[in-house]
């Protein structure tokens, strides 16, 4: 079985990038997944982190907030509002990760189905250029388009080289 | 609070720097040791003032230290910085690969759930008829 491995695609110079993931399982479940607290709860976030508060009011104009625990005790909030809501297919909200409000950004969800699996596509367009340009999502968004896999193979060409 | 600002500034800086692939091959070149400008011009089909120019972001954003000797000016890996950036981009990487590992898993406990329900139903979907 091949592993459904997550894309992240960010062109130099666009204040926008992707990222693709597929799962095997119909869209309408997906959709779910992604909406609802009890599933999100599930989910959403590395173990290490435990999501402490949920809040979804999927509709246009409805809010959402997740919160989550580090082992040490932190606590970090993204929120955002949806603008448009269209199920199972399509979700489109403003994601603003709390620590750095000025950083918010636009993000499209996009699930599509394919023999029972779906393909969950994410474009995240950052508001302005100053965004972008002064802020560390800039870095992510340039920093992705260096490539992971090339990062890390300097990464471990420079750890051997020490 | 401001330590924290300014570390995120100097973070866009080195992205800035790597969004360029020129500026990555460089950087890839200079993992193996140390180069002048001539050798980092050599691989490349650049003018060396091109190559500077490229050096000097590289600089600026603290991914390379170049040497004293006015002649040579040899440019060297600063990987620190390099080692910060990764770090960094690493997080929302590592963030969303949790996340779908674990939503696989998830949608795999949801459907076999859903399963044993449907053959239900169409059991008494058949014993109706």
């Amino acid at each position: 079985m091949t592993a459904n491995k997550l894309e992240i695609i960010a062109e130099p110079g666009k204040t926008s990038f992707t990222t693709t993931r597929v799962v095997d399982a119909p869209r309408a479940l997906v959709f779910e997944a992604f909406t609802k607290c009890e599933h999100l709860k599930r989910w959403m976030g590395p173990i290490s982190l435990t999501m402490v508060s949920c809040e979804t009011d999927l509709r246009p104009g409805g809010r959402y907030r997740f919160v989550f625990r580090s082992p040490d005790g932190n606590e970090v909030g993204f929120s955002g509002e949806f603008r448009e809501v269209d199920a199972p297919s399509r979700i489109v909200r403003t994601f603003v990760f709390e620590p750095i409000p000025e950083a918010a950004a636009l993000e499209t969800l996009e699930l599509v189905e394919n023999n029972g699996k779906t393909t969950i596509k994410t474009t995240t367009q950052h508001k302005t250029v100053e965004n972008r340009d002064g802020h560390v999502n800039s870095g992510m968004e340039a920093g992705m388009t260096a490539g992971y896999a090339r990062l890390d193979e300097l990464l471990a060409g420079l750890l051997q080289a020490r | 609070m401001n330590a924290m600002n300014l570390a995120e500034r100097d973070l866009s800086a080195t992205f800035g720097a790597l969004a360029d692939p020129t500026r990555r091959a460089i950087l890839a070149k200079l993992a193996k040791g140390d180069a002048s400008v001539l050798e980092l011009a050599e691989p490349f089909d650049m003018s060396q003032p091109a190559i500077s120019k490229h050096l000097k972001v590289l600089e600026r954003a603290g991914l390379i230290a170049r040497g004293r000797d006015a002649q040579r000016r040899p440019c060297r890996l600063e990987p620190q910085r390099l080692k910060q950036a990764a770090e960094w981009l690493g997080t929302y990487r590592q963030f969303w690969e949790a996340s779908y590992s674990r939503l696989d898993d998830y949608l795999n406990d949801l459907q076999t759930k859903e399963k044993p329900r449907d053959r239900k139903q169409t059991r008494n979907h058949r014993r109706a008829r």
